[in-house]
């Protein structure tokens, strides 16, 4: 960690059924969880396509998270299924790769389980926090910054910017 | 040799096939694709060490698909294929890409491949994909041809690299792995010679969100390897093709063969062996290991 100030910026793909609701119940029961991770709704775990993910780290998010119902609990009776396949392969092709295990965590969590929901993002951004930033894909983005200077406003604004991570 | 184009011949006047999609020799060390449809051209067949296609690719083209359809009926497609070409057409039958009644499988027996064409066929020569190949005998076909022979004995070379690569830091990997990327000019050659990349419209091609980015830069190319792996993990049957389009020389072997060791590692499954079982990815298990997640 270079910075003491710095804090991760993590994004986190939640399923509609379990995970988004089970963060829902943290807040109604007012259960407090680090502020550094943005949700993102989607319908179901197996609907997360791992270029959402590799769109997240492009747009400088240094953790990401991936949740949804416990296995046999899916709304969809088996798109976690599906979708735990596919993780197994893309999480071991991202390290494999070079990007390290933390930077991209997996979890099952449950419309009645608040406090797991705490458990978890607090995990993720403190492992997040111990490796610091995501340098290797902002070399990628600096690279990119310096080669297209022109490119269009919206698409400069849709890099997560520092002071509007906390 | 003779009785592949005494097969062929018979096939084209019977009308059990609309066409034979097969190799010709160019010169001495180079052979390329090509598409019999009269038994006169059937002499032109060959098949021996320079036969690197994976012919496979042309099963899912629609131009070639064509060809089958005459006078309301549909024709078989005939097609010589090495055995690794034949775990490809295995792979497109269990996706559902191509019926096994609708193609006649000319099945070599093979004892490997060159690396590429002007070589001669020695054990330093062997293509990287034939020295881990453990199949010299089709798995599926409707004639067998050729004698087999023994293949040289080297060593997995492929293997050997990523064994290197996994030794290195992650900061390393992503060094290594981005300057080899770096090299990419996104001709897309890769997915045009893979068997199994049939997709009509490719997710680089979708601009409206742009998933992909299309233009040749690092961050670009990254999205784009990642991506290309991705959908072939699991599914990759290894015939190499990718890398010996590559005009830049990326090694794709060491993506694809990694994600073939953990398919066959977490889950005991190798892609394009069987088709009575359903695909990996295309399928699942109540059972399948919950190891990554929380």
């Amino acid at each position: 960690m270079s910075d003491k100030n710095w804090e991760p910026k993590i994004v986190a793909f939640v399923c509609n059924w379990c995970t988004y609701t089970g963060a829902d119940l943290a807040g109604t029961s007012r259960l407090k969880y680090p502020t550094n991770v943005k949700l993102i709704r989607v319908m179901c775990s197996g609907g997360i396509d791992p270029v959402f993910i590799l769109k997240a780290f492009e747009r400088g998010a240094d953790g990401i998270l991936v949740s949804g119902c416990h296995p046999n609990d899916c709304h969809y009776n088996a798109g976690n299924f599906h979708a735990r396949r596919r993780w197994t392969f893309f999480d071991e092709l991202l390290e494999y790769l070079g990007v390290e295990k933390g930077r991209l965590q997996f979890s099952w969590v449950s419309a009645s389980e608040g406090k797991k929901f705490v458990d978890v993002v607090s995990k993720v951004v403190n492992d997040v926090k111990e490796m610091g930033p995501f340098k290797s894909y902002d070399e990628l983005n600096s690279e990119f910054m310096t080669k297209f200077p022109d490119m269009p406003e919206i698409d400069k604004n849709m890099i997560i910017k520092e002071e509007e991570a906390v | 040799m003779e009785e592949l184009k005494k097969l062929a011949k018979e096939l084209l006047e019977n009308k059990t096939v609309a066409a034979v999609i097969g190799y010709q020799q160019v010169d001495d060390k180079r052979t390329k694709p090509i598409i019999v449809t009269t038994p006169e051209d059937a002499s032109k067949l060959v098949f021996n060490e320079y036969c690197l296609n994976n012919l496979a690719v042309y099963l899912t083209k629609a131009r070639i698909k064509n060809l089958a359809k005459q006078n309301g009926t549909t024709l078989k497609l005939g097609i010589v294929a090495k055995p690794c070409d034949i775990h490809a057409i295995v792979a497109l039958i269990q996706e559902s890409q191509l019926k096994r009644e609708d193609v006649y499988i000319i099945g070599m027996n093979c004892h490997g491949v060159v690396k590429d064409y002007g070589m001669d066929f020695s054990g330093e020569t062997l293509a990287t994909k034939c020295t881990p190949c453990d199949s010299h005998k089709p798995l599926y076909s409707d004639s067998n041809l050729g004698e087999v022979k023994d293949t040289p004995k080297v060593s997995d070379e492929v293997l050997e690299k990523i064994q290197a690569v996994e030794k290195m830091s992650h900061k390393e990997r992503f060094e290594y792995f981005k300057k080899e990327f770096d090299k990419c000019i996104k001709c897309y050659a890769c997915r045009a010679a893979c068997p199994l990349c049939y997709c009509q419209r490719c997710i680089t091609d979708k601009t409206v969100p742009r998933w992909v980015e299309s233009s040749p830069h690092s961050r670009g190319n990254f999205s784009w390897n990642v991506v290309r792996a991705f959908h072939l993990s699991g599914r990759c049957i290894g015939c190499g093709e990718c890398e010996r389009a590559c005009p830049m020389d990326i090694p794709l072997s060491l993506l694809n063969r990694r994600m073939t060791e953990t398919a066959k590692q977490a889950f005991a499954y190798v892609s394009g062996r069987s088709l009575d079982t359903p695909t990996l990815v295309g399928s699942y298990d109540v059972k399948d290991s919950d190891e990554l997640f929380m």
